[in-house]
């Protein structure tokens, strides 16, 4: 277990860091916003990450990748997370990323994850099918028939959804609704027929997508992984991407406590700085000390990633960073805005962005109380 | 095999060959600071077999009885102890606190005279800090002590020492200048508890225990020779024992920081669980997983804070935040048992209660020191404030 950034991942987070700060600020993301871009993202600052090598962060190299390992990743989507950047790294690197790796054939690997690495695929996973996280509860179903499956059903809250020219999605080829067995995952082109994407204006300004899936046939070697079997693969997936996820929100919750640590320090009442106040040094004091330890569990479960730990343990990892970073985050955000007075209700100061930000992060890929069960299930308790 | 699979080979072997078996699997259990006279049989063989071989300090250099060991190899004794669920030889304020403080600060006389006698476990120590009105503002305190050539003369009183009873030596901060700012007039001296002029009158606590004294002093003398630091600069030695201090309460090594014995998710399970361990109540279940995340986010912050130690960065303000946490998780920890308990767990005495039952009530009173002790959560609070995150004064 490596608990260090070692001198490469270091180097990769500083010019991470540098990217982020200098050519996406969060006033990017405000921009997007108030010009209701229909892409939700910059293409142009997309091509620039890509050029930076970032779309093979986790790729092995016999595919074009850098295989520079998920503490690599974890760094970049950190200072990802600082400036709040809205780009398709997450949903094409991890989720698309991850589900072709763990699941994918060779064939289905040499052929696509070059193309991720290139930055030509985008991706998304169609997993939810209500506002809160259960995948064992997928109902969407896919029909054998002659030449491969029929997908019917709905999915919504797709990450990134409408701009993605390939899904990833989850459906149910046997079973009942709330059983892990017979899920059984698909890749399926966005321009299949069939296929209706609604975009969702969500109130962190990132992408959302519902999508409608009418007798949409795909051929079985489309098929992404085993008949039936798609749950164990889904499970390892989602325990990554959570993990990764959490890195993006590590990044945001610091830079918000950051920027509400150096406002009370400067804005002066009582003729004092406000940050001369026991009451708010001791709630500054305590916050430090929840991100203090959320930087120990993501980078504990980022090396866990990194050292191929089994399902169990990465399931434990992964539940255990969403939990505490979510209510950590969530922490950080409200008193950001507290602290930051008047002001922070502004739609001006920037602060609010991170509010916003967190509170859909928290049910993204499972809220609190999803992954204190799930986490309570893996110890067996 | 490399290096370190070898190391872990011989360690496996000589605790096979040397920890008596009836120590094992009594749960982690310290046999707390206390000196040799209190030990008997196994324990007194396993202390000297450990002591013999530097392992109850084994990261201090061996030439003051340690068993000169890297983090590394230490992380690998340490694992091997637990392997075997054996217990730690030795603990106390000697290993955890006055000796690394003299490792760090101490002449080489003071590191020949004192550091073999704490590895020995010949010599335990307590902490001569708070007195009556000097505890969070410890600054404050007045203890006198007057230079009289080769010694001070020392007259005051000292409160809340821990192991006062059964110490045979203090480590105490002492004023010698009371003209001038008053941190700047405070000296750290050394001196034996069977000088003739201290007398300890013990202290009972809320768990009906006795742990700790107040000590007074009349005309005590301490040798010139056991000054530490300069004259007049003792804070500065003060305040870095207080990391150590910190860092051992935080990590539980100093024994008082961890629940002995008892596991939460065990009583949870075994007073609230079904036959499979799955507790039905859905919100204790939840507050039970809450604190196995909470306990396993603290791990791994110690061993990052470890890692980091390995690149060369000094613990420093780092232990106030691992002090901090570590002391109100115990705290609610204990709280929670109780409260799995119910009234079983509320017991004063008697054979209506059974022992892990009464032990259990009083951990609970006991822990509420954490927060107290040590520098209390407030205190903490601050100096994350001040000096971590710079806040104005
Ligand atoms: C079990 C136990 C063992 C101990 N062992 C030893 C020992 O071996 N040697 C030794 O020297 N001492 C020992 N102590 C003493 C301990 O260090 C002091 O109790 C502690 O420093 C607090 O001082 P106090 O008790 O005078 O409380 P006070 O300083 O009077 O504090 C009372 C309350 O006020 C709060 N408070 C104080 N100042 C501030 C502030 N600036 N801002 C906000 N809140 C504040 C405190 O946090 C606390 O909640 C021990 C204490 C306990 C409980």
């Amino acid at each position: 277990m490596a608990l260090t950034l070692n001198e490469e991942q270091q180097l990769l987070s500083d010019s991470a860091k540098d990217f982020f700060s200098k050519s996406m600020p969060v006033s990017l993301l405000r921009e997007l916003r108030d010009n209701d871009n229909e892409l939700g993202y910059s293409e142009s600052h997309w091509k620039e990450m890509i050029e930076l090598g970032w779309g093979g962060i986790v790729v092995p190299e016999a595919f074009g990748g850098l295989d520079f390992g998920y503490q690599g990743l974890g760094v970049v989507l950190e200072e990802a997370g600082r400036t709040l950047a809205a780009s398709p790294l997450f949903t094409t690197c991890v989720l698309g990323g991850a589900s072709l790796a763990l699941a994918g054939s060779e064939q289905q690997k040499s052929e696509l994850l070059p193309l991720i690495v290139s930055g030509e695929l985008l991706f998304a996973l169609a997993i939810e099918e209500s506002a809160t996280h259960g995948p064992k509860r997928t109902k969407t179903s896919a029909i054998k028939i002659d030449k491969g499956y029929r997908i019917t059903g709905d999915k919504t809250f797709v990450l990134d959804g409408h701009i993605a020219n390939k899904l990833v999605v989850v459906t149910r080829t046997s079973g009942e609704a709330g059983s892990e067995e017979g899920l059984t995952l698909f890749l399926v082109d966005r321009d299949s027929s069939g296929i209706e994407i609604t975009q969702r204006k969500m109130v962190d300004s990132r992408n959302a997508s519902d999508i409608s899936f009418r007798d949409v046939e795909v051929s079985s070697s489309e098929m992404l992984g085993t008949l039936d079997q798609g749950y164990s693969v889904l499970d390892n997936v989602l325990s990554i991407a959570q993990i990764c996820y959490a890195s993006e929100m590590l990044g945001s919750m610091q830079e918000a406590f950051e920027r509400t640590v150096e406002y009370i320090k400067t804005r002066v009442q009582f003729d004092v700085p406000l940050g001369s106040f026991q009451v708010l040094q001791h709630r500054a004091a305590k916050m430090y000390v929840e991100i203090d330890l959320c930087k120990s569990i993501v980078i504990a479960a980022l090396s866990a990633l990194d050292d191929d730990a089994n399902a169990n343990e990465l399931g434990q990892h992964a539940s255990l960073v969403k939990a505490k970073v979510t209510e950590t985050f969530n922490l950080v955000s409200s008193e950001a805005i507290q602290m930051h007075g008047g002001i922070g209700m502004t739609d001006e100061e920037e602060i609010g962005f991170f509010l916003k930000r967190a509170r859909v992060a928290e049910h993204t890929l499972g809220d609190i109380r999803y992954h204190q069960n799930r986490y309570g299930d893996l110890i067996g308790i | 095999m490399d290096k370190k699979e070898e190391f872990r080979k011989d360690v496996r072997a000589w605790l096979g060959d040397n920890c008596p078996p009836s120590l094992c699997d009594k749960g982690v259990e310290f046999s707390a600071g206390l000196s040799l006279k209190h030990r008997n049989g196994d324990s007194k063989i396993w202390l000297e077999r450990m002591a013999a071989k530097g392992w109850t300090a084994p990261t201090w250099p061996t030439q003051y009885g340690g068993g000169g060991l890297s983090f590394a190899e230490n992380a690998i004794l340490l694992k091997e102890l637990r392997r075997i669920n054996a217990p730690i030889p030795l603990a106390g304020m000697g290993l955890v606190m006055i000796g690394p403080t003299l490792l760090e600060l101490g002449t080489e006389e003071q590191k020949q005279c004192h550091l073999p006698k704490i590895t020995s476990g010949e010599v335990s120590w307590c902490q001569g800090y708070s007195e009556p009105n000097a505890g969070s503002d410890l600054a404050n305190l007045q203890t006198k002590a007057e230079d009289k050539g080769d010694h001070f003369l020392i007259n005051g009183s000292k409160i809340w020492t821990s192991g006062a009873m059964h110490a045979d030596w203090m480590f105490c901060l002492v004023r010698t200048d009371f003209n001038v700012q008053k941190q700047k007039g405070i000296s750290f001296v050394l001196f034996p508890m069977t000088d003739p002029g201290v007398t300890r009158k013990p202290i009972k606590l809320i768990s009906g225990d006795s742990l700790f004294c107040q000590v007074f002093f009349d005309d005590v003398k301490a040798k010139k020779e056991d000054l530490v630091g300069k004259l007049n600069q003792g804070w500065t030695v003060g305040k870095r024992l207080l990391e150590f201090e910190r860092s051992s309460i935080g990590s539980g090594s100093i024994g008082i920081g961890s629940s002995v014995g008892v596991n939460l998710v065990d009583i949870a399970q075994r007073y609230r669980g079904d036959d499979e361990g799955k507790i039905e109540d859905p919100l204790l279940r939840n507050q039970v997983v809450q604190h196995e995340m909470n306990s396993r986010s603290f791990n791994a912050s110690t061993q990052r804070l470890m890692a980091e130690l390995k690149t060369g960065k000094t613990p420093g303000f780092a232990t106030s935040v691992m002090k901090y946490y570590s002391s109100e998780m115990t705290q609610k920890k204990s709280e929670m048992m109780v409260s799995i308990l119910g009234q079983n767990g509320l017991g004063r005495e008697g054979d209506e209660f059974n022992t892990q039952e009464l032990a259990i009530t009083k951990r609970w009173l006991f822990d509420k020191a954490f927060t107290i002790a040590g520098g209390s959560s407030e205190v903490q609070l601050n100096i994350i404030a001040k000096r971590i995150l710079d806040l104005p004064v």
